[in-house]
């Protein structure tokens, strides 16, 4: 254990040496893909809830199909079903972009957290009160300010507990990574684990420091909700 | 560009002539695999539900400690930790005994991975849903006679499924996708066999596609089972609508 831990504690924190690995790699991978999530889940949440069905119905569709595959498939997809696509080899911009393991990884997070997280901030607006819209709008808000000033803050907040759920969702499906050669915990754990045969240490491991980002996750989430979703608790 | 497309999809087809079969046996062991491991992650959540609003603090602690530790870890490794930890304790076992060697089969191995994690999760679901009921059903239950057996059968269980059928439903769909991850474990599922297929006949796109499409198509088989599911527990209760 201790042996495995002396040689084995710098790939699974940063660095494998050439690239950066393990923990540093998995967080990276969850920012970015709930980072790029967030933002087009923005646009297209206000698209779901719309009244007009043409501009529904494109991003109910695109939510119905990542939410009804596993992400495993929508990776092997994105990650080796479009480079066997002769089509795409002979574009050499597709061609560099999909040819990169961690391009395909975080693209194929983002399209799945993207799904999830619209649904979640379409929910949130549709349940808004009528009441607080319409003051808006007799106030003159229209247009995009009456989203900017008045329904996405106020959506955004209440979708908070959805959201952190989704967020270390997420966070676990990100172990996915590995199958496409990108070097996160669990691929190092893999890795250790083929190297020393101690594979209950090695897991036992990766499970730790995914457990420990968890927790610190779910820490900053109520510190989130403490902050932005006080008015809704009793009156103090 | 349109010839070009429609010989693609001829030549799809013929491609897919010699593995349609293999794509059914991977749909069946995915399907058998969920539904086995469905059975034992409902039995383990009723179990963990009832411990974790047991009275006794050893079996409370025993349950927070199951669901906290499961929810909070990643579904793969532990599906990884368990797969390969069970075999090595096994084997381990089995020569300090002196038994022959026992091997753990991929399928088992899921099954009970699988069932042991989303048990975590049909805890959490069960222990809502039981709260949801009124303590004044339990006791005029008992009030009449019935034994705790007789009283969770016929008075609790009905009421509280109503209550958990959402939150089961959403879990069995996660479950559903998550038996993809078995294909990692080298268990021979919808997703295997479709890459392999598509990997063997130079046609991995189309493959990859189709097996997306059979998982969309039971997503959506067991929607409309769900809603016939709510439809039956729901039974006697005013619905939003109606």
């Amino acid at each position: 254990m201790i042996e495995l831990v002396q040689e084995y504690w710098r790939p699974f924190l940063y660095s494998d040496g050439q690239q950066i690995s393990g923990l540093t790699m998995t967080l990276w991978l969850t920012s970015a893909a709930i980072g790029l999530g967030f933002i087009l889940a923005l646009p297209l949440s206000i698209a779901r809830v719309s009244s007009r069905f043409w501009v529904r119905w494109p991003v109910q569709c695109y939510i119905y199909v990542f939410r009804g595959t596993p992400l495993y498939i929508q990776l092997l997809i994105i990650y080796s079903g479009i480079y066997s696509l002769a089509a795409i080899r002979e574009q050499p911009l597709l061609d560099s972009f999909f040819r990169d393991a961690l391009n395909c990884t975080v693209l194929a997070f983002t399209l799945n957290t993207c799904a999830y997280t619209t649904e979640i901030f379409a929910g949130a607006i549709r349940s808004l009160d009528r009441g607080e819209v319409e003051a808006a709008r007799a106030y003159g808000f229209r247009g995009w300010k009456l989203y900017a000033y008045v329904i996405m803050p106020q959506a955004l907040r209440r979708s908070l507990p959805y959201y952190s759920n989704e967020v270390i969702l997420l966070l676990h499906s990100t172990t996915l990574a590995f199958t496409a050669t990108v070097p996160d915990i669990l691929k190092v754990a893999r890795d250790a684990n083929a190297a020393t045969f101690l594979t209950f240490q090695a897991f036992g491991i990766a499970a730790l420091l995914y457990l420990i980002v968890t927790f610190v996750l779910v820490g900053l989430f109520r510190l989130a909700e403490h902050r932005w979703l006080a008015f809704l608790g009793p009156r103090r | 560009m349109l010839e070009q497309s429609f010989a693609c999809c001829t030549d799809f087809f013929e491609g897919l002539n010699g593995y349609g079969q293999l794509l059914l046996l991977g749909t069946w062991v995915t399907l058998k695999l969920a539904f086995l491991s469905l059975c034992l992650s409902l039995a383990l959540g009723l179990v963990g539900a009832q411990a974790k609003l047991s009275t006794a603090r050893f079996w409370r602690g025993c349950a927070q400690l199951y669901t906290t530790l499961i929810r909070g870890v990643p579904d793969l490794v532990l599906m990884l930790l368990i797969f390969y930890g069970l075999q090595t304790g096994v084997s381990q076992l089995t020569t300090r005994m002196g038994w022959p060697y026992i091997e753990i089969n991929a399928f088992s191995a899921g099954v009970i991975t699988l069932g042991f994690i989303y048990g975590a999760y049909f805890t959490e679901t069960f222990r809502g849903a039981l709260l949801a009921v009124p303590p004044g059903q339990i006791e005029a239950g008992r009030a009449f006679g019935l034994s705790s057996i007789q009283c969770f059968r016929h008075v609790v269980f009905p009421q509280m499924m109503r209550f958990a059928l959402p939150g089961l439903g959403n879990n069995w769909q996660v479950l559903l996708k998550a038996t993809a991850l078995v294909s990692i474990i080298g268990l021979a599922d919808l997703v295997k066999v479709a890459h392999d297929a598509g990997k063997s006949s130079y046609q991995l796109f189309y493959f990859l596609l189709l097996a997306a499409l059979i998982y969309l198509l039971i997503t959506m088989v067991s929607n409309v089972f769900l809603h016939l599911l709510e439809r039956r527990f729901g039974m006697g209760v005013r619905g939003p609508q109606t």
